[in-house]
């Protein structure tokens, strides 16, 4: 990481130290935003955010890891996620699986090299009487057939 | 007594019950509760667990520790209180009105039992080659439940590598069970910060920031984590095959140096009662274990003192008489290899204000290469320095790149009191039953460095020296007892006023001499904040030891520790002390012979400066 791309981010958080507070319980909302804006948390950010919040860096690590929407690695700038909770198993998750990683030619948990998409599995997105479901970032698409997805696929590309 | 540390941090679930006047309630602070059957008068807002303790009834815990905020996560502490669907955790309940708690009943007898087999499923390993054989809690709790096979199978594969990358502690997370006693030493109790829980679910393990080995992260080495473990998941990086290697290869000229705290707790790994003094049997027990010279450590911790005390008074008259601003006031002990790393890691800047002394166990070994070498007639090549020391970050320290002073490695290997008692049990010896002897000459058992093992120690020994330098006569207090040095509260602020000055000294006559003493880096830390801040201008001299107690609960002595355990060590040296003839650290007949034969420049001069002392590095908090 470069020293001005750092500097760059210390204000970033900063500011949204500024806006969330500097407590610990802003910890999240902050780790939002970067996440959103940045589609990641690089290292760097995470002891930042320890540092500005005044707590241990893993500590911060500790919350990114728990929840599987923040993310450590950079990701694609889609991040599909197919729900795998039992219901859209049901439903028929395994085709909806296949057309994904045919189509986008990468398997699950990995990204396209142009870093358009990130394929991932995700639990239950409340949409099992509509499975098998999938998101797109923060759409929501059900009643998935494989050739919906290609549907889908073609309008992100 | 040490109160339990809990910080800001904790969430206020976890936080202590404060019972205040307010919600005490209309029949006083007294509450009535039911224990299987029998009534019992507690305060309000005592848990069920502590409740049952008071009274003599058992209940198993695992991720409850006195030393620790609650947390609740194991669940073997549950009770059955009537009126109450569920199983409460005893440890998190707090007794608030009048409930009927049962203990006994089958439902608590069958939950702990299926919660102790869940726990079992995922513990890798088997208990004949694992350290904590006979040590272990939750090998205790599957005896105590009759555990006979596992209900829930048993994972025959690792899931993790152990981590052997730092010197002082390794982590094999395959022994883990989650619950998080690590994670709360190294955040509340220290302050450090290095273990936290992350990923979730069945994927959930203690790691460290990134995930990284423990070597490339910021820890302290103080090994506060490995004495609060239930299971082997933590342990210090153990020496003791390259020790006895050395010992059995008869070219080989074995040197240890003993601390004073091991002898403190040597004895309880032994069976013995906290507070059983050990020290001139472990000396036998050394000599039969095959070790060339046993020396006493109490030797480099009084030329500790004759070296940090003159640096101190160099320091004052710097300021004093020349005015020289610059001077970095108080001047802060640098004998916890624990805080050394803390303050190298939090707060870089303020590295000036550390005595750049070197630890007494490294001391030793820069003295035994040389001087002692010299004086046997002995190749410093053909010498291994062994160091008995209660502490895991005395690994770390005698790997440092810059403690090679005497030409040599100082200090070759630091042991720790649990892989000592191993050796000695190893060699087919019961300590207890041992003759008594003494330490090896030139450097006896005398002076003031025995009470460095408890936390104040090393501020009451260098107040006696120092004192009796400047003003020739013995410090102000019965039997030279310091007492406002001694106890367990986090940090002390004290003083002592000198009058009628030597000559030589002129210039500290009617120095109020104030210090300050904390233990446990939790306390140091807000130790250095107030220095940051600027509010430590009027003092003079800060000990600071990492770990909670002082040595006496370092991060090497027997497992477990309590506050209560402490307490009993620290009585034991301040007791073994009191007996010796000689407490000032100048008067000790070996300091003395060492000044006029070795060191004869005295002290903080060219010699001392090259072997005795060190620098510091300023490691930052931040990890690439």
């Amino acid at each position: 990481m470069l020293v001005s791309e750092k500097n760059a981010l210390t204000i970033e958080i900063e500011d949204l130290t500024k806006s969330f507070g500097d407590q610990r319980e802003s910890l999240l909302p902050i780790l939002q935003e970067i996440q959103l804006k940045h589609g990641h948390i690089s290292d760097f950010a995470q002891q930042e955010i320890a540092r500005l919040l005044d707590i241990h860096p893993v500590e911060v690590y500790g919350v990114v890891t728990f929840y599987s929407f923040l993310s450590t690695e950079p990701k694609g700038r889609l991040i599909v996620r197919l729900c795998q909770t039992i219901t859209c198993d049901l439903a028929g998750k395994e085709a909806i699986a296949n057309t994904l990683e045919k189509e986008l030619q990468i398997k699950f948990g990995e990204t396209t090299p142009d870093k358009k998409f990130t394929l991932e599995y995700c639990n239950c997105i409340g949409m099992c009487d509509q499975g098998p479901a999938m998101l797109i970032n923060e759409q929501v698409f059900t009643k998935l057939t494989p050739s919906k997805v290609i549907e889908i696929l073609k309008k992100f590309n | 007594m040490e109160k339990t540390q809990h910080t800001h941090r904790a969430p206020v679930s976890h936080q202590p019950l404060v019972v205040e006047k307010g919600n005490l309630g209309e029949i006083g602070s007294l509450v009535e509760v039911e224990i299987n059957g029998i009534p019992y008068k507690v305060p309000i807002g005592t848990t069920i667990l502590e409740a049952c303790r008071q009274n003599n009834i058992h209940i198993p815990t695992l991720c409850y520790h006195e030393d620790l905020c609650l947390a609740g996560v194991c669940r073997i502490c549950v009770v059955e209180v009537e009126g109450m669907k569920v199983l409460p955790t005893s440890c998190t309940f707090p007794i608030t009105n009048r409930i009927k708690v049962r203990t006994t009943s089958e439902k608590v007898r069958k939950a702990r039992r299926h919660i102790l087999d869940l726990l079992l499923s995922e513990h890798y390993g088997e208990c004949y080659s694992c350290h904590r054989n006979g040590n272990c809690e939750l090998q205790t709790l599957a005896k105590e439940y009759g555990v006979d096979f596992y209900r829930f199978g048993h994972i025959t594969e690792r899931r993790h590598k152990v981590d052997k990358s730092s010197y002082s502690v390794i982590r094999d997370m395959d022994k883990c069970i989650l619950c998080k006693r690590c994670v709360r030493t190294c955040i509340d109790l220290q302050e450090v910060g290095a273990l936290e829980a992350t990923q979730r679910g069945d994927m959930t393990t203690i790691s460290t920031f990134l995930d990284k080995p423990l070597a490339d992260v910021i820890c302290i080495n103080c090994g506060q984590c490995i004495n609060r473990c239930p299971t082997a998941a933590l342990k210090a990086n153990d020496p003791s095959d390259e020790i006895w290697a050395a010992i059995d290869d008869p070219e080989m000229h074995v040197v240890i140096q003993t601390a004073p705290s091991p002898r403190s707790g040597i004895g309880e790994e032994f069976g013995c009662e906290p507070g059983t003094s050990m020290t001139y049997k472990l000396n036998t027990a050394l000599r039969m274990i095959g070790f060339d010279a046993v020396l006493d450590t109490n030797f480099s911790a009084d030329l500790t003192i004759m070296e940090e005390g003159t640096e101190l008074l160099l320091r004052l008259k710097k300021l004093l008489v020349e005015g020289d601003s610059s001077v970095k006031l108080p001047q802060f002990t640098s004998c916890s290899p624990g805080w050394i790393k803390y303050i190298e890691h939090f707060y870089p800047d303020f590295l000036d204000y550390l005595s750049s002394c070197k630890s007494p166990q490294q001391m030793f070994g820069a003295v035994i290469k040389t001087f002692y070498a010299q004086e046997r007639n002995i190749d410093p090549n053909k010498i291994v320095t062994v160091a008995l020391m209660p502490c895991s970050a005395k690994k770390f320290e005698c790997n440092r790149p810059e403690m090679t002073d005497s030409g040599f490695k100082d200090v070759d290997y630091g042991l720790t009191t649990r892989e000592m008692a191993q050796m000695i049990r190893e060699a087919g010896l019961h300590l207890p039953e041992l003759q008594n002897s003494a330490f090896d000459e030139p450097f006896g058992d005398t002076g003031s460095g025995l009470i460095f093992g408890a936390t104040g120690g090393v501020m009451e020994s260098a107040l006696r020296t120092a004192y009796a330098l400047v003003t020739g006569r013995p410090v102000p207090f019965e039997n030279l007892q310091i007492l406002p040095c001694r106890g367990f509260e986090g940090v002390r602020e004290a003083s002592v006023l000198l009058e009628n000055v030597l000559p030589d000294w002129s210039f500290l006559e009617g120095v109020n001499l104030k210090f300050m003493i904390a233990h446990g880096t939790a306390n140091a830390k807000k130790v250095m904040d107030a220095l940051a801040r600027g509010e430590l201008k009027d003092i003079h001299f800060v000990e600071i030891m990492a770990c909670p107690g002082g040595c006496i609960g370092g991060g090497g002595q027997p497992i477990p520790t309590s506050p209560e355990i402490r307490q009993k060590r620290a009585e034991l040296i301040y007791n073994e002390a009191a007996d010796l003839e000689i407490n000032e650290s100048f008067r000790n007949p070996s300091i003395k012979y060492i000044y006029e034969k070795f060191l004869t420049e005295g002290p903080c001069r060219h010699l001392s400066h090259k072997l005795l002392h060190t620098h510091y590095v300023k490691r930052g908090k931040y990890i690439d």
